[in-house]
């Protein structure tokens, strides 16, 4: 069984500098402040090194890597 | 039969255990107080987690500044409320119960701590008082934990849920005091509720509190309340997260979540308020906004910042007429905006602009400058 992985973000951590949509525009874009607006759906299999790599590189570690049923409700 | 004007007295409590969580299923009950959620389907995630460990809070924060009913309903009922409120904290094994009253509701906050006086010791003692900042968010589930937990009454992250860690770390029942209510008549009476708490505010002959049967439509509810004449051009169905309606449109739709649900609507925390046609729907929706924007936490920038941005292009349409590019933003920022916070405020303020900006697609196309008009 292949893991659906989905990109997630503390919205609360967050200060929304947009390094992560610097380092994966294919996934996240900035709205008008900066903000991250995350793609829908699983990240692909060939962008998970780059989701992992914006993961790591947050400043303040409000973006992660989580199981498809762990999203929230 | 009604709850409202039935004389409110401690008597004791009907024995219960897991089959009044199938009765409250059986009975079709949803919460209150505004997300509509079903109250089995809480109860069952708390009880199968609780461990003699649960918490029950009595939600009667009651932050929507229209809204009325659960105020009234302490005030009379509150025996009702903790039977509810009791009856949980048995079929739930919990130990501990948290009444979050709002801290300016001063009426219904002496009412239950009156009533409250009068339970049995068991009651009592594993029983506290937390007032609820008189803040929009407050009332929100998380906010209500973070509050008795920490004294702060922001919302916090979910998961973990309430009824996964929430006050002192252990499962947590949040329930509005109306739905409390309900499950005490369900457990008393067996029998499906039939009626509920509506607050009529706006453009009506005599706004205020009133019980509805099951049936009783948009137009049933505004003739109980003194009519509203000919000149009601919309209603609010469901406080500010709601949605509008066309009066005309709405005037034969029932006060239930299923028929609300197929136009689009749905009862929210039961407030129905009626926008004269006197008033600018342009500068109504901008006062709001403008009001929910101010009741963000501050604490997810796409909420904060992005309930202020369309605040200020409401404003702006109010107050200099209407432009293009702000009509185009509201539209782009209101979806930018959806699904976007830690808690659902934002969706709430977005859908209730949503419905503004389809119900009143002439007045925001063509409004002229006539400066925002502040409305009460
Ligand atoms: C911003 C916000 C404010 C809320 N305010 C209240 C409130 O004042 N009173 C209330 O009962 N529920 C309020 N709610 C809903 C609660 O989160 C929660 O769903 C409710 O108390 C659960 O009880 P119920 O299932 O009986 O409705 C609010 C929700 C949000 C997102
Ligand atoms: S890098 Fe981190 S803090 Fe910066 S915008 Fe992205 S998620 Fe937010
Ligand atoms: S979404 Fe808004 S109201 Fe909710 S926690 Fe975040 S900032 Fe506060």
């Amino acid at each position: 069984m292949t893991q659906r992985l989905n990109l997630t973000v503390d919205r609360i951590k967050c200060d929304g500098r947009g390094l992560c949509a610097e380092l994966l525009p294919e996934l996240i874009r900035l709205d008008d402040w900066g903000y991250p607006i995350l793609a829908a759906g699983p990240i692909p299999e060939h962008l998970l090194p780059l989701a992992q790599r914006a993961v790591e590189d947050c400043p303040v570690l409000a973006l992660a890597i989580r199981r498809a049923e762990a999203v929230k409700g | 039969m009604t709850r409202l004007h039935a004389p409110d007295a401690m008597s004791p409590l009907p024995r219960a255990g897991g089959e009044l969580i199938d009765a409250i299923q059986w009975a079709g009950l949803v919460g209150r107080g505004g997300a509509g959620f079903s109250t089995a389907v809480k109860w069952r995630a708390v009880v199968e987690r609780s461990r003699g460990q649960a918490v029950i809070v009595v939600n009667g924060a009651e932050g929507e500044p229209q809204s009325k009913k659960d105020r009234v309903l302490m005030s009379m009922r509150p025996h009702l409320v903790l039977d509810g409120a009791f009856l949980a904290a048995r079929v739930l094994h919990a130990r501990r119960v948290v009444l979050y009253i709002g801290e300016r509701h001063d009426a219904a906050r002496a009412a239950m701590l009156r009533a409250l006086a009068e339970r049995p010791d068991q009651d009592r003692r594993i029983t506290s008082f937390v007032p609820a900042p008189a803040r929009y968010v407050a009332g929100a589930e998380a906010a209500a934990v973070h509050m008795i937990n920490e004294g702060v009454a922001t919302p916090t992250n979910v998961p973990p849920y309430p009824f996964e860690r929430g006050v002192d770390g252990a499962p947590t029942l949040v329930q509005n005091v109306e739905t409390l209510a309900h499950v005490a008549l369900i457990a008393r009476t067996g029998m499906r509720p039939t009626t509920s708490l509506i607050t009529m505010a706006g453009a009506v002959a005599r706004p205020g509190v009133i019980e509805v049967e099951a049936g009783t439509t948009i137009g049933g509810a505004i003739e109980r309340a003194g009519g509203a004449g000919s000149s009601s051009r919309a209603v609010l169905v469901g406080g500010y997260f709601g949605s509008w309606v066309d009066t005309q449109r709405g005037w034969d739709i029932p006060l239930d979540h299923a028929a609300l649900r197929q136009h689009g609507l749905g009862l929210g925390c039961g407030v129905i308020g009626v926008l004269s046609h006197s008033r600018c729907p342009v500068c109504e929706t901008a006062g709001i906004m403008r009001y929910l924007a101010g009741e963000s936490s501050a604490q997810c920038g796409p909420c904060f910042f992005g309930l202020r941005a369309l605040a200020d292009a409401c404003t702006r349409i109010a107050e200099s007429g209407t432009n293009g590019q702000d009509l185009e933003r509201l539209r782009r920022w209101t979806v930018d905006v959806s699904g976007r916070g830690a808690c659902r405020h934002p969706d709430g303020a977005v859908m209730f602009l949503q419905s503004s900006l389809q119900v009143f697609a002439d007045e925001f196309s063509r409004h002229p400058a006539h400066g925002l008009r502040r409305t009460a």
